[in-house]
């Protein structure tokens, strides 16, 4: 049946913890609304030939609904629209909450590209390589207009904003290889910014993670013979630490959690956060890279509306980046 | 000239009778509105709301044209994965001048300035609207705005697609503003005419006509007149603020510039989710007429039709974020949107239960305005269906800006939208113009119509499911075969609107007269000669003893049945 049902409405393979899922719901509703619809077809069919017209001038009697007849009218649909609201509701729950311990990738939409980072080192671009049955995160952002990052297989889609991350996660379940869409309209090759999602065997994509840093490594000893070379591709959490120190951010920060202009970015992410009027925040990436952009919508408590705007001075690689740089900087060190 | 003000009845006063005696009455002492002057100079000028009404019919069939036409070109284009007959750029564009064309020249002015324009007067037993002479303005309105949209989709042109998003609206090289300019002015033309509809309902109403004795197309109408006059401004706010982001780098909503683009994608589809309503209520307005004209029969549970209406154009403003479950807003912003969707859904089911439940025991005469009912409800049911469908959130993550999203809009815009406009044109045609046309032809039609839409938005519909993205240039070679089955069927539709217009040309220019009341409908508005004087009525109003579509035996005095 299931089988059946996914032929004939033409949907991908199922190839995330999410398809089946969302699959069913959606088995569930079609089923109801196309028996509802057939019975409203039938019915007002019945009546057609029933009641057709003898004389043209033909009386008929002054039919009003009872309240009874109305309200059963009004409550069988509703019942089944409120069920599938609350199925929706919580799936979408789910499917928007991701795991702790999920795999990270920055995601860059881009016109008419897609970038991928890997905090371990590796980047692709329109290859995003996961491995099969483990959580993974994508936190995503744009460098120019909307875009909207959309896999069908796996039944995830979420729009990529510039100025502010958004997320999506997934547990693939089968390796192999599967399209990526952008579905949010970008412009004139917006047809053309496709990708891949690769998904390996675990144990193949720690190989490739393994070949992905050799090839580092070996560029960093490629670097020694030669000191004309240009640097190798750094870990983000690396090219974070060069630019908290590039960009100044270090006037007002600290890194060892010493009282400083502004908060200590040690034991910084994850936590929560006091504000001035007393709401607290939780620190996470879409916090961070805000506090960098706009830093006047968050003030800690016991600190000043001191800090200059990153907008438009620090790109999203970069926001990214230091990021990674705050996030390897745990209190407990 | 003074304003028409309602004439006073005496209790003396008697019903005219002017279906016995209207055409060597009317003809002799009060002419048709359409023979009291033939200038030019007397229709360019006029004050009476019919030939208002004929005049936005001539212009928004023109516009329908052009946005057929061009959507004809965007299924061409798509009958192969790569290149067919235009560049991408154009390709863009194509889509963006069809959206614009049928949403904002069509669609949303085509039943209530055409037929509201037309009926709701006849209808209240008033001689005109309250406010004629901005009735015309509303016109030089409209033509202004759509003048400006249009010439700049011709030169220049937009590629953004007709909801603008930013950033792409603000950074694109193609000229936007005069595009946004010209659908800001049309805004103000359905302001313009939902404030004149709302007053003229209010204080113009024949003595006799109770709130619930009026007839549905005019509670449908008013109830599409409080969404023009309260969610227009808002987008007339958007599109300026756009322009001036495009035109002037105002920092509103690029983020390079410290704006948020998500801001305007609420206060876009705040306007653009009631405007749906716009475009589909007045349709279930018409389509109450015609079942109850074509079942002889009261309607089956007015105050639940006419309460629903209200209620969807209520509800109809709370429900934007459901276009917006990926777009970031937060899972409880969401689950509200979903559930308010939800009762949409509940609103529009009632209205189908009692559109079929006035069948029930009437008369059925199957004429060409009952196929476009018939039509309609498959339509109505299918996409609100579907509709249910995508305000489910977990569902809608696959759906959104996937082809299944455009085949639903189409299902719930022309299922409504054309079908309410087609039925109207072919219910009140004996009325506005006093010509008969063939039947025969007009259920050809609407067959072809119909099945031909089918034909053209099922595929799209399985295109969504299979994840294919709107608004693609090029797409993937394993999309090609649902593609060429939904051009076929845009061809068929075509087809069967080319044959209406034959067969209405045909009727116009040398069809035969029309009898006063072609249907024995017992509407309101059959109760003046067709087609009626400038003043809708000769000598004192009508007195209404009965509610619209009262068919019962006089003989019978019995109770209503209650099922």
């Amino acid at each position: 049946m299931n089988d059946f049902l996914h032929n004939l409405l033409f949907l991908p393979e199922q190839a995330s913890t999410f398809a089946e899922k969302v699959d069913s719901l959606h088995f569930f509703v079609v089923g109801v609304t196309m028996l509802m619809s057939i019975g409203v077809g039938t019915a007002a069919i019945f009546f057609f030939f029933r009641y057709r017209r003898r004389e043209d001038h033909q009386h008929t009697d002054y039919v009003v609904p009872s309240l009874k007849t109305e309200a059963l009218f009004i409550s069988v649909p509703l019942v089944f629209f409120l069920t599938w609201f609350a199925i929706g509701l919580r799936d979408y729950v789910h499917m928007t909450q991701p795991p702790k311990d999920a795999m990270d990738v920055y995601v860059m939409g881009k016109q008419w590209m897609w970038k991928f980072s890997y905090p371990e080192g590796p980047n692709g671009v329109n290859v995003l390589h996961v491995p099969a049955n483990r959580d993974v995160r994508l936190l995503m952002t744009s460098r120019d207009v909307i875009h909207s990052f959309f896999v069908p297989a796996f039944r995830i889609k979420k729009d990529v904003l510039p100025g502010r991350y958004t997320q999506v996660w997934f547990n693939a379940t089968k390796p192999g290889t599967y399209q990526v869409f952008c579905t949010e309209y970008c412009g004139l090759s917006h047809s053309k910014m496709l990708a891949e999602v690769v998904v390996l065997a675990p144990e193949d994509f720690d190989t490739w993670v393994k070949e992905q840093r050799k090839g580092s490594l070996q560029n960093r000893q490629d670097a020694l013979a030669d000191v004309s070379l240009v640097d190798p591709p750094a870990r983000m959490a690396e090219q974070g630490q060069a630019l908290v120190g590039s960009q100044g951010c270090l006037k007002c920060h600290s890194v060892d959690g010493t009282p400083h202009i502004g908060p200590t970015f040690r034991g910084l992410y994850d936590r929560e956060e006091s504000l001035e009027g007393g709401q607290k925040v939780h620190v996470d990436e879409a916090y961070i890279t805000q506090s960098m952009m706009d830093p006047g919508a968050h003030i800690v408590t016991g600190f000043g509306n001191v800090m200059p705007s990153y907008q438009g001075k620090l790109h999203g690689a970069e926001s990214a980046a230091i990021v990674e740089y705050i996030k390897t900087l745990r209190a407990e060190q | 000239m003074s304003l028409p003000v309602t004439g006073s009845t005496s209790p003396e006063a008697v019903a005219a009778h002017e279906g016995a005696h209207g055409d060597a009455h009317g003809e002799h002492a009060h002419p048709s509105y359409l023979t009291d002057g033939t200038t030019i100079k007397s229709w360019l000028l006029t004050v009476d709301h019919k030939r208002i009404g004929v005049m936005f019919l001539f212009f928004v069939l023109l516009f329908f044209l052009v946005g057929g036409i061009y959507a004809l070109l965007v299924r061409i284009e798509l009958l192969t994965p790569g290149p067919t007959i235009m560049d991408a750029m154009a390709y863009n564009r194509a889509f963006t001048l069809h959206g614009v064309v049928m949403v904002f020249l069509f669609m949303i002015p085509a039943i209530p300035a055409v037929f509201g324009n037309f009926m709701l007067p006849l209808m209240v037993g008033a001689k005109d609207v309250a406010f004629p002479r901005l009735n015309l303005l509303s016109l030089y309105i409209f033509l202004t705005g759509a003048s400006l949209a249009i010439w700049g989709m011709l030169h220049g042109g937009a590629d953004t697609g007709w909801t603008f998003y930013t950033p792409y609206s603000t950074q694109t090289t193609t000229t936007l503003a005069p595009i946004l300019f010209g659908v800001f002015i049309t805004g103000f033309s359905s302001i313009v005419t939902g404030l004149n509809f709302i007053v003229t309902v209010h204080t113009m109403r024949a003595p006799g006509i109770t709130w619930f004795k009026l007839p549905l197309f005019v509670w449908a109408i008013y109830a599409t007149s409080i969404i023009q006059v309260l969610a227009t401004p808002v987008i007339g706010l958007l599109l300026l603020l756009v322009i001036g982001e495009n035109v002037f780098n105002f920092g509103m909503f690029d983020p390079a510039r410290g704006g948020d683009p998500v801001l305007f994608q609420h206060l876009f589809w705040f306007y653009s989710h009631p405007a749906v309503y716009i475009m589909v209520l007045p349709t279930f307005g018409v389509m109450s007429e015609i079942v109850s004209a074509f079942s002889r029969k009261n309607i089956f549970g007015y105050r639940a039709v006419a309460y629903s209406s209200i209620g969807i154009a209520f509800v109809g403003f709370f429900a934007w974020g459901h276009h917006m479950f990926v777009s970031g807003q937060s899972t409880f912003d969401g689950a509200i949107f979903s559930v308010l969707s939800m009762l949409v859904g509940v609103f529009t089911a009632i209205k189908v239960f009692n559109w079929v439940g006035t069948v029930y025991r009437g008369a059925v005469d199957f004429k060409t305005p009952f196929a476009y009912f018939c039509g309609f409800i498959y339509f109505t049911v299918f996409g609100g269906m579907t509709g249910i469908a995508v305000a489910t959130m977990s569902l809608d993550v696959s759906w959104h800006d996937t082809y299944f999203v455009v085949a639903h809009f189409h299902f719930i815009m022309v299922g409504g939208t054309v079908m309410g406009f087609l039925a109207a044109l072919h219910y009140w045609f004996p009325k506005m113009f006093g010509k008969t046309y063939h039947d025969g032809w007009g259920l050809v039609s609407a067959a072809l119509i119909i099945l031909g839409f089918n034909f053209t938005f099922i595929p799209q519909f399985l295109l969504g499911n299979s994840g294919m993205p709107r608004r693609y240039y090029e797409y993937p070679a394993r999309f090609q075969a649902l593609h060429v089955a939904s051009t076929a069927g845009a061809t068929v539709l075509a087809l069967g609107l080319v044959i209406v217009a034959i067969y209405l040309i045909h009727s116009l220019v040398a069809g035969k007269r029309a009898a006063a009341n072609p249907w024995n409908s017992k509407g309101y508005e059959w109760m003046t000669a067709s087609p009626p004087p400038t003043h809708n009525f000769v000598g004192p109003q009508p007195v209404y003893p009965e509610e619209p579509h009262f068919y019962v035996d006089p003989k019978k005095a019995e109770a209503p049945d209650a099922v």
